[in-house]
């Protein structure tokens, strides 16, 4: 039974960080849906809102598709990229968990990048690493020099359906890529390794004795153990993939790179941008891409455990 | 059970704890909220400021103390500064630092900066020009100039003078110069756009060149179609001189440009004169004083040399300052002689607005940017000051970032352009 008082604590434990999560997270996240439908210049007072229906949705979509369905499909890249990374990331920490010399070092040097300021991050890429003049990339490079930064031209290229808007992987963001990968793969090996310390080795050693090679048991004893930890790594995965923007803005944004989230910013909080109305678009396009995900995945998870 | 109320009273304490904790927390941002808000004249005024590089911070810095006023200066890192001006400006600082031009008047047109007509009426020494870019739409005054500093095409004296190269005054001229140096094997051009903002200042030459200062506001106003032929001839004359650029032009900051034209690789590059800041003013003083400039060639003799791009930084008043009388005088005295001395004092890479400042000081380049932009007939700020700033930046870099990696598809570059400034509004 609880008692009165512990129930008023935890009513009050509860309640504080849901009044402070709600202010704070969906009191904003819904006002943005509604001035998406609005035209506003923020430094007019809030009388001048302007309801405008659907129409910051039609130019986005029209006036500025050549600018939102490459940022969309580069989102949609990461994706699909980062979770190949979740997988290297997955392998390093499966190795390092073997107790190999010198695992802590390892482990310091693949998790470095998590713990790294956006500034540090933008410098050792833009100045160290792919500098065309002085980076190291193109100081080991033999050929002719390489621009990883400004080269804007597409590996390949698709249309969009129904509009005439070309989208594909350029390859200054393939090399933004690497970046990622570079931050994204420690990230997932120290969560993993916690995982992989709490799976029970009585397990693995029934799995040898049952005759499993290396591969069979991971796959059919210890990957079905980590589930807890595989379900918060696909949310994180998904969810760095739709709001990358760290690294892509200490680069100064190369064209080529655009993801939602830099079409918010530049949109909503560029100096004089005051364009509320479509930044608050491209922010719910994200909004509902983020929920969306994480609602499928959420329900089927449950529905998966509840079977 | 028992076992539950013995550890109660220490989860209740150290919750009590977490309450106080925050109860703290949130009364130091009250008292940080009101010290923002509550400055009820007194004697001292606030001042916020970008000029967060070193130098230029000790520079401001020295021009307050001219004043002789309870100045409090509030620096933030200048592209904090900007990024955030849209919020900052509806809960600002006494003065503020900022910028003429459009880039000011987008602010003064929705009264969110202060009117300081009467600020000016005891400024001496400030030209019609500098009241000109200072003023709103509605004529009256917003901002008090500092100083300001022109883009021109930088070289280095002693690689035209071991090469025999001559200053080019118009087109023909630099584009023969250009073929010139490309057989020395040194690159001609110099060029960066990482930023997406280096590259305008070529695009506003050359449209001021072609089609002259009028046309240059008119279609930065949005009075004109990017569609236009005469739109369309600026990129053509750009695509002249583009195989003597530096390769892969969009990758690049203007830092690493400047240090092509150190180490003598490339010969020319059109930039502000602050790029002489790229390099140590003690260890690199020979090469910083190698550094000469000139005007951008005539291309259309009936425009001749007649506009150079000379943006002015200055400060303006909010709009409803918590020492009001303190902020003019401030600003009185920011746009007095003795204000500009004292910052060039501390360093000489711009030039100073007010008519009296003391030229003696200057050095070559400070004499010849005030003789450039003294001889100009049209002073235009920059392309993101001198027009919508979003639409300078979301929409003409990224057009002038996609010609210049794929000049080929201008007509479709410029037709996009065309149709995103449909949906900004300009003054």
């Amino acid at each position: 039974m609880i008692g009165a008082t512990d129930r008023r604590w935890l009513i009050a434990m509860v309640g504080i960080p849901t009044f402070f999560h709600v202010l704070l997270v969906w009191i904003p996240a819904l006002v943005t849906v509604g001035l998406s439908f609005a035209e506003w210049n923020n430094l007019d007072p809030l009388t001048a809102i302007r309801p405008v229906g659907g129409e910051n949705y039609e130019v986005i979509v029209t006036v500025f598709g050549t600018r939102l369905f490459p940022a969309l499909f580069n989102n949609l890249a990461l994706v699909f990229f980062l979770f190949a990374c979740t997988a290297a990331g997955m392998l390093l920490a499966y190795l390092l968990d073997k107790n190999v010399r010198g695992t802590a070092i390892y482990q310091s040097i693949y998790y470095f990048p998590v713990v790294l300021s956006l500034a540090v991050v933008g410098f050792i890429w833009k100045s160290v690493m792919f500098s065309r003049e002085a980076g190291l990339l193109n100081l080991l490079w033999p050929g002719d020099p390489i621009d990883f930064v400004g080269d804007q031209t597409r590996l390949f290229e698709v249309m969009v359906p129904f509009t005439d808007v070309p989208v594909g992987i350029s390859r200054n963001f393939a090399a933004l890529l690497i970046a990622m990968a570079w931050r994204h793969i420690g990230y997932v090996m120290v969560l993993y390794l916690a995982g992989l310390k709490a799976v029970d080795p009585s397990l693995k050693e029934a799995a040898a004795v049952d005759g499993c090679n290396e591969w069979q048991s991971f796959r059919r004893v210890v990957f079905p153990t980590l589930k807890p930890i595989n379900v918060v790594v696909a949310v994180i995965t998904v969810i760095e993939a739709l709001r990358a923007y760290d690294i892509i803005a200490a680069l100064n944004v190369p064209r080529g790179t655009e993801v939602m989230g830099t079409l918010v910013t530049s949109a909503l909080i560029g100096e004089g941008a005051g364009r509320v109305g479509i930044g608050s678009a491209y922010g719910t396009v994200l909004f509902v891409l983020c929920i969306g995900f994480i609602i499928w995945y959420v329900y089927n998870n449950f529905r998966e455990d509840e079977r | 059970m028992d076992g539950k109320h013995s550890r109660g009273p220490v989860r209740g304490r150290s919750a009590r704890r977490g309450f106080a904790r925050r109860a703290l927390v949130l009364g130091t941002v009250a008292a940080l909220v009101a010290a923002c808000g509550s400055d009820d004249g007194g004697g001292t005024i606030t001042l916020g400021s970008n000029y967060s590089d070193e130098v230029p911070r000790a520079a401001l810095a020295a021009a307050v103390d001219t004043c002789d006023l309870d100045v409090e200066i509030n620096t933030v890192d200048h592209n904090t500064y900007q990024e955030n001006f849209n919020t900052y400006v509806q809960q600002p600082d006494d003065v503020m630092a900022w910028f003429a031009g459009y880039r000011m008047r987008a602010f003064a047109s929705r009264g969110v900066v202060g009117e300081i007509s009467d600020v000016w009426e005891n400024l001496d020494g400030m030209s019609e020009g500098f009241r000109s870019a200072s003023s709103g739409l509605d004529g009256e005054q917003y901002f008090v100039p500092l100083y300001y500093y022109p883009w021109a095409v930088h070289y280095r004296v002693s690689v035209f003078e071991e090469n025999g190269y001559e200053v080019p005054t118009t087109w023909d001229e630099l584009l023969a110069l250009a073929e010139q140096m490309e057989s020395d094997g040194i690159t001609p051009f110099a060029a960066a756009n990482d930023g997406r903002w280096p590259q305008m200042g070529m695009f506003d030459m050359i449209n001021m060149r072609v089609n002259g200062y009028d046309f240059h506001v008119s279609l930065m106003g949005g009075n004109e179609s990017w569609e236009d032929p005469r739109v369309k001839d600026v990129f053509a004359r750009w695509e002249e001189i583009l195989p003597y650029y530096q390769p892969d032009v969009n990758g690049r900051t203007w830092q690493d440009a400047a240090t092509a034209i150190g180490n003598g690789e490339a010969g020319m590059y059109l930039i502000g004169t602050f790029m002489v800041d790229n390099f140590d003013p003690e260890a690199q003083a020979d090469l910083i004083a190698d550094i000469d400039f000139f005007a951008f060639p005539e291309i259309n003799p009936e425009h001749g040399q007649d506009a150079v791009e000379a943006p002015i930084d200055g400060f303006m008043m909010a709009a409803d300052p918590a020492n009001e009388e303190g902020a003019k005088a401030l600003l009185e005295c920011l746009g007095s002689a003795d204000a500009i001395n004292a910052y060039l004092a501390v360093t000489p890479s711009v030039v100073g607005a007010h008519a009296d400042t003391d030229t003696s000081v200057y050095n070559d380049m400070q004499r010849k940017s005030a003789e450039l932009v003294g001889n100009a007939k049209y002073i235009s700020q920059f392309l993101d000051r001198d027009t919508d700033p979003d639409f300078a930046s979301s929409v003409v870099g990224v057009a002038l970032a996609d010609f210049l990696a794929d000049p080929g598809q201008i007509d479709s570059i410029l037709a996009t352009v065309e149709s995103q400034k449909q949906t900004y509004t300009f003054e």
